[in-house]
């Protein structure tokens, strides 16, 4: 069972991670709906156990070079782009 | 020392993480070449290393195997499964928004490096060693970090193959962390998975905090309460051994100063700004917990501990050292310099069965490799079929070991030109014995003064007369056959 309950702080630090501005309404809504999301967790004990697929191990590929991107096809997809690089937000 | 004194006493613990690049052809998960050195931004990437949707990063096997020789260098356990997690963080030189790393279960656990710093031996122990991925590399348009508009990001060095070694607070000064990380790079080399030269391939993280003289045990220890207790700081932006000793130098004083003041140690995150010298805050909030680590379900775990066995690892250094010493009959200093780098040492090696070992040592610790200094150039570009015909050249005494150091090598460094070729243009043959006779006996009949002088007992006459048998002789007569035989003719 869910023991933790989401509060407003929890809600902001999380959308503060995410880089999103949230106005106090949406805190409070979101507040509600994380709620929600964690009981379903829950759901999961209810589910039996099963025979999980044995699990891969050790898969690699050789150390042998492939041919990459042109810029323009790698810039392409950009929001924004100067010149030769993506363009992203000031950092500090 | 008093008890109070002691207590005043402040000792500084230090503990490193190191980024190591691992020399693989491609990136860690994608086939993306490494061979970024002179490209544009932005022509080393693909779908994977880009972060696109629905593209799928398959393990580099080469970066496992070099994981796996730095583990049996470093004596670390590698544990029979591993697996690697995501670290979540938004940045825009991780076009993921998480970096690929290990987490709970590195590659690399336990392992120790033994460093010497004036003449004491220290084993510094690691903790970890783990693989992951390198961000991208990030461009501030407009200046500083903090007075740039927008960010300019180059994803060719995303997706590298890095190492982190991860130290335990073992370093009581910058010193033994300078000693660390020469003797670090050095095995690396070794091991071949690193280049010191190239560009970004060593970044240091130090996690530094003062503790009073008394907290440190008898056997150097410090108990974890107290270091948990003591406020710490953590220095990025370290890219050499130089800049981390100096960083450290300057961030104990800092810490110093602030407990004599009575302030107490921020724990945070510090910068080091090479160009002025010092250490300033980052303001970073994040903690472990913000990165949010999930396993990686992409990548299925490794189960690599037998590798252990079947990877085998060079001679390292300290081991080569020590049978150059007994082999060669050479002294700790010069097995030392030989062994720095496996380039010397290999060097050093190919020539030693040609001459006498001492011979070839001293040719190399101290004439070669002090000329390749003075020119900030490496043992690699140096031609080693002229250098051994040089020393064939000396060692027969064709030509005189002053010729050979000073102007045939410096030649042969300078402009490529082959030993007999420079001998020959500079006409350093070795004067036959006739002619140094001949030199010998017009000096004296051209200097009556001279001879005069020696006679009369005047120390410097000798040395004088020697002098003009060189300049006749266009300095290749032997200075001391030369002396000899000066001396035989004054005073018979
Ligand atoms: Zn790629």
């Amino acid at each position: 069972m869910t023991t933790e309950t989401v509060n407003a702080d929890d809600v902001r630090h999380v959308a503060d991670l995410a880089r999103i501005d949230l106005e106090d309404a949406e805190i409070e809504l979101f507040e509600e709906q994380f709620a929600e999301i964690l009981e379903y967790f829950d759901s999961l004990d209810e589910v039996p156990a099963v025979d999980a697929d044995e699990e891969l191990v050790n898969v690699m590929r050789s150390d042998e070079p492939h041919e990459s991107l042109s810029q323009a096809t790698a810039l392409k997809n950009a929001p924004e782009t100067d010149d030769d690089y993506f363009k992203g937000p000031r950092v500090s | 020392m008093t008890q109070a004194a002691r207590t005043r006493e402040l000792i500084p613990v230090i503990g490193l993480e190191v980024h190591v690049q691992l020399e693989t052809q491609t990136k860690i998960f994608c086939g993306c070449s490494t061979d970024t050195a002179d490209a544009d931004p932005n022509t080393h990437t693909c779908p994977v290393c880009l972060g696109l949707p629905g593209a799928l990063p398959v393990l580099n096997e080469a970066a496992v195997e070099m994981a796996v020789k730095v583990g049996k260098a470093l004596d670390a356990a590698i544990p029979e499964q591993t697996r690697f997690h995501r670290k979540n963080y938004f940045y825009p030189d991780l076009p993921k928004d998480f970096q690929i790393t290990q987490y709970d279960n590195p590659i690399c656990q336990d392992g120790e490096l033994e460093i010497t710093v004036e003449d004491s031996d220290r084993l510094i122990e690691i903790e970890r060693a783990h693989l992951e991925e390198d961000p991208g590399s990030l461009k501030h348009a407009g200046g500083s970090i903090d007075q740039a508009e927008y960010t300019l990001v180059d994803y060719n060095r995303a997706g590298m193959p890095l190492m982190e070694i991860v130290t335990r607070p073992d370093f009581r000064g910058p010193e033994e962390v300078r000693a660390f990380l020469e003797k670090l790079t050095e095995v690396l080399e070794y091991l071949g998975v690193f280049d010191a030269d190239r560009d970004g391939s060593l970044r240091v993280d130090a996690n530094i905090s003062m503790v009073s003289a008394d907290a440190v045990a008898e056997d150097d220890s410090i108990a974890v309460a107290t270091l948990e207790d003591t406020n710490r700081t953590e220095v990025k932006n370290i890219s050499s051994h130089k800049g981390a000793q100096k960083a450290l130098a300057y961030e104990i004083t800092r810490q110093r100063n602030a407990i004599r003041r009575g302030r107490a140690v921020e724990q945070e995150t510090r910068h080091w700004d090479e160009s002025r010298g010092v250490t300033v805050s980052m303001r970073s909030k994040a903690t472990e917990k913000d990165y949010r680590y999930f396993r990686e379900a992409d990548i299925p775990p490794l189960r690599v501990a037998g590798w252990k066995e079947q990877i085998s690892i060079p001679e390292l250094p300290d081991a080569r050292r020590e049978r150059f010493g007994t082999e060669f009959d050479l002294s700790d200093e010069t097995a030392s310099k030989l062994t720095a780098t496996k380039a010397v040492a290999d060097f050093y090696e190919s020539l030693v069965g040609q001459f006498d070992p001492d011979f070839v040592a001293t040719w190399t610790a101290d004439v070669l490799l002090g000329e390749l200094n003075y020119r900030d150039r490496s043992v690699e570009s140096v031609d080693r079929k002229a250098f051994a015909d040089l020393l064939e050249l000396v060692a027969t005494e064709a030509i005189t070991e002053k010729n050979g150091a000073e102007v045939v090598l410096r030649s042969m460094l300078d402009d490529g030109a082959h030993p007999e070729t420079i001998v020959e243009r500079e006409g350093l043959g070795k004067t036959d014995a006739d002619a140094v006779a001949t030199a010998v006996a017009t000096a004296i009949d051209n200097h009556p003064e001279a001879v005069a002088d020696f006679h009369a007992g005047e120390d410097g006459a000798l040395n004088y007369l020697v002098g003009q048998v060189m300049a006749e002789t266009g300095g290749s007569a032997d200075p001391q056959t030369v002396n000899q035989l000066l001396e035989e003719k004054l005073t018979s």
